[in-house]
C-alpha cells in the first residue's frame, strides 16, 4: 500500500510519524521512505543514511544563438512566465521564472534556440535502518519544487516494497497535491488546536478532491480541545490514532531520535495503525469500526 | 455538523460587505490619516516579515504577539496555502476580491482532431490521452494540476482545439480587526501561483499602510524555502525567523539563512522552546554568531500559547505565563532594529 502522510499545518508531526513508522514496520516487511519535503527535507536527520545525494535533477532553460538570433522578439512574447524579455539584441533570460516548457525554441523562425539543463536540485537513495530510502533537495532560491518531488517519487526507482510512506511538504498547494497524488491512503497528521483543525480541514478538502481516502492522526493529543474529535466525528473520518503529548517526546524528536526502535509498545501501536489501514484498503473492515477503532499510543 | 464547525466555516468565508469598514467598538480604532500641516516626511511603511523554514515553529503565534505589541501597522498573512493568522482576531470583513494569476489549456473536444501532437510536446506531462468507447482515436485532456500554464500545446494545436483559460487560483481579502486592518488571502486547493498571491498580499498590505500612514507592514510568512517565501523575502525590511532547538528546526533554519542572505535583508532570530534541547539552542546560538545574526528572542517551552489558541487570543492578550515578558522583550529588540534600517 501506498500511503502519503500529509498535513495543511506544519510541525504537526508528519516526518515523526513518517519515520517512526517505516522504523516500526521495517523488520517485518519490506518498507519504503520518501521525503518528499523537498523545500526541508528533515527525515535524513532522523536515519542518518550513509549515502549522500548523487543524482542531480535538472530543467531546462533556454541558450539563444546570438548569431542566429533576429531579435524579432516572438519568443519573448510567447513566453507565459516573462522569463524571456525582449531587448534590442539579444533577449534576456530571467532563468529563476523559467518553467523550461520549450514555447519560446518552438517559435523562433530561426531556430537559435536550444535548450541547456539547469540544476535545480539533487536526490539520493538507499538503503538504511532496514528499509528503502528515498529523498530530494531544492536548491535554496530555485521554485519548481514540483520537479524535484515527481524526481522523488520517480516510480521506475523504486523496488518492490510491501509499503511505500511518502511524507509530504505542508500545505495544501502544488507540492503537497503533488506528493498525494498516486497514493492509496491520506493520513492527517494533526494536532488538537484551533490552527491545527483549520488546516486539517483543508487537508481534507484536498484529499477528497483527489479522491483519496483519509485518516487522522491527532499528535499531541491531551492539548488545546476537543474540537479536532468533533470535527472528525461530524464528518465520519476515521481517527486513526492518537499520540499523547509528553515533553519527553518533544525532546527525543529533537535530538533526531526515532523512538519506535527502542520503545516496543508505540512501535506495536504503529504497526497495528499500519495493520488497520490494510484492512481498510482491502475493504474488509466494516464502517461501524470507524468509531471503534481510536488507538492510544504510550 | 457541530456549532463550531459551523461558527469556524462562516469565520473563513467573509462575505462582501462594501468599500469601508464600520467602526466597532471595542477594536483598535484605525488612526486617521495624519493632518496635511505637519511636516512629516512621507516615510515608506517598514515590513517585517515573520518566517521559519521548518513548519509548525510558532509564526502565527509570533506574529500575532507583535502585532499586539506593534502599535501603527497593517498585519498581512502570507501564508496563503494554509492560513491561521485570521482565526486569533475576530474578522469584520471589508471586502473580497478573486486572486486570478496564470493560465490553464483546455481542450475543446469538438475542434480536437485527436492528433496528439500536444501530448508530444507537453514537457509536463499535462495531456493524458483517454481510452474512447467508440473505438477511434483516444480523447485529450490536459490534467490542470500539472499543467503549468505555459501555452506551448496551443501553439502546436493544428486545429485550434486548445483554449488558455485564466482559472480562478483563490481570494484575498481586507478585514478589520481588533489589531488593526489584515490583508489576508486563500489560495485555491492545488493552487499554483502562490507566489504572486504572497506578492498581491504583500502589495495590498503595504498601500493600506501608505493610505493610512502606518508605520510597519508585519508580515506571516509561509514554512518552507520555495516560491512563496522567495515572494514574502525579496524586498523586505527585516525578516524573524522563529525556530526551535531541533534537529530539524537547525536544518530548516540554515537553508533560511541562505536564502536569505541572497535577497540582502537583515535578519534576527528567535529560538521558540529554548529550553527543549539546550544542546541544539547553543548550537544554533553558535550559527547565528558565526553569521553575525542577532538573536531577539528566546522564549521558553510553554503550553501556554495553546490555552490562549484555543481563547482566539494572541499571547500578549491572554497576558498569563512566562512568555508575555520574553515576548515584550524581543519586541523591545525588533523595534531597535527597524529604527536602525530606518535611520540607515
Amino acid at each position: 500500500m501506498r500511503l502519503v502522510v500529509a498535513s495543511g499545518k506544519g510541525g504537526t508531526g508528519k516526518t515523526t510519524l513518517s519515520v517512526n513508522l517505516a522504523r516500526a514496520l521495517a523488520p517485518h516487511e519490506t518498507v519504503g521512505l520518501l521525503d518528499c519535503d523537498v523545500e526541508e527535507p528533515n527525515c535524513h536527520l532522523f536515519l542518518n543514511p550513509d549515502f549522500d545525494l548523487m543524482e542531480r535533477v535538472t530543467s531546462s532553460v533556454p541558450v539563444i544563438d546570438a548569431e542566429a538570433c533576429t531579435s524579432c522578439g516572438l519568443c519573448a512574447r510567447a513566453c507565459e512566465f516573462h522569463a524571456l524579455v525582449a531587448l534590442p539584441g539579444v533577449p534576456l533570460l530571467l532563468p529563476e521564472l523559467c518553467h523550461g516548457c520549450g514555447a519560446c525554441s518552438y517559435v523562433c523562425p530561426e531556430q537559435a534556440i536550444s535548450d541547456e539543463e539547469r540544476e535545480i536540485g539533487w536526490t539520493g537513495s538507499g538503503r538504511v535502518s532496514g528499509m528503502y530510502f528515498r529523498w530530494g533537495r531544492l536548491n535554496v532560491g530555485q521554485v519548481l519544487s514540483t520537479a524535484v518531488i515527481r524526481a522523488v517519487k520517480h516510480a521506475e526507482m523504486l523496488p518492490p516494497l510491501d509499503t511505500l510512506i511518502m511524507d509530504a511538504p505542508p500545505g495544501v498547494t502544488c507540492s503537497a497535491v503533488e506528493t498525494m497524488r498516486g497514493a492509496d491512503y491520506a493520513v492527517l497528521v494533526t494536532e488538537p488546536t484551533p490552527f491545527g483543525l483549520h488546516d486539517l480541514e483543508l487537508a481534507v478538502e484536498t484529499a477528497t478532491q483527489l479522491g483519496l481516502p483519509c485518516g487522522v492522526v491527532i499528535n499531541r493529543a491531551g492539548i488545546g480541545n476537543t474540537s479536532v474529535d468533533d470535527f472528525c466525528a461530524a464528518r465520519r473520518i476515521p481517527i486513526l490514532m492518537k499520540i499523547a503529548h509528553q515533553r519527553s517526546m518533544a525532546e527525543a524528536c529533537s535530538r533526531g531520535e526515532i523512538m519506535s526502535a527502542g520503545d516496543k509498545s508505540f512501535a506495536e501501536s504503529l504497526r497495528s495503525l499500519a495493520q488497520d489501514l490494510r484492512k481498510r484498503l482491502s475493504g474488509q473492515q466494516n464502517s461501524e469500526l470507524d468509531d471503534a477503532s481510536h488507538r492510544v499510543a504510550v | 455538523m457541530s456549532a463550531l464547525w459551523g461558527r469556524r466555516g462562516a469565520a473563513s468565508q467573509p462575505t462582501m460587505v462594501g468599500e469601508k469598514a464600520a467602526v466597532h467598538p471595542g477594536r483598535e480604532a484605525i488612526p486617521e490619516p495624519r493632518s496635511a500641516g505637519r511636516a512629516e516626511p512621507t516615510s515608506v511603511p517598514k515590513q517585517l516579515v515573520v518566517l521559519s523554514g521548518k513548519g509548525g515553529t510558532g509564526k502565527t503565534t509570533v506574529t500575532a504577539a507583535l502585532g499586539s505589541m506593534a502599535r501603527r501597522k497593517v498585519l498581512a498573512d502570507c501564508d496563503v496555502d494554509a492560513p491561521d493568522l485570521h482565526l486569533l482576531l475576530d474578522l469584520v470583513p471589508v471586502s473580497r476580491e478573486v486572486f486570478r494569476a496564470g493560465k490553464e489549456a483546455r481542450i475543446i473536444t469538438e475542434r480536437c482532431c485527436r492528433c496528439g501532437l500536444c501530448t508530444d510536446y507537453c514537457r509536463f506531462d499535462a495531456i493524458r490521452a483517454t481510452a474512447n468507447g467508440d473505438g477511434e482515436k483516444p480523447l485529450y485532456v490536459v490534467d490542470p494540476v500539472s499543467c503549468e500554464g505555459c501555452g506551448l500545446c496551443a501553439l502546436v494545436c493544428t486545429s485550434k482545439a486548445v483554449d488558455m483559460i485564466e482559472p480562478e487560483r483563490g481570494h484575498w481579502m481586507v478585514s478589520d480587526t481588533r489589531l488593526g486592518p489584515l490583508v489576508h488571502a486563500r489560495l485555491a486547493i492545488g493552487g499554483e501561483n502562490s507566489g504572486k498571491l504572497v506578492t498581491l498580499v504583500r502589495e495590498q498590505a503595504l498601500t493600506l499602510a501608505r493610505e493610512r500612514h502606518l508605520d510597519l507592514v508585519i508580515v506571516d510568512g509561509p514554512p518552507g524555502v520555495g516560491c512563496p517565501v522567495i515572494a514574502s523575502v525579496a524586498g523586505a525590511d527585516l525578516v524573524l525567523a522563529v525556530t526551535e532547538p531541533t534537529v530539524s528546526g537547525v536544518h530548516d533554519l540554515e537553508r533560511l539563512m541562505t536564502l536569505v542572505r541572497t535577497f540582502k535583508v537583515p535578519l534576527a532570530v528567535c529560538i521558540n522552546k529554548c529550553d527543549l534541547n539546550r544542546e541544539m539552542t547553543t548550537q544554533i546560538e553558535r550559527l547565528c554568531a558565526a553569521s553575525e545574526i542577532e538573536i531577539v528572542g528566546r522564549i521558553a517551552y510553554d503550553t501556554t500559547a495553546v490555552e490562549a489558541q484555543v481563547e482566539a487570543r494572541s499571547i500578549i492578550e491572554y497576558n498569563a505565563g512566562p512568555m508575555v515578558d520574553q515576548l515584550r522583550a524581543m519586541w523591545a529588540g525588533i523595534e531597535n532594529k527597524l529604527n536602525i534600517i530606518v535611520e540607515e
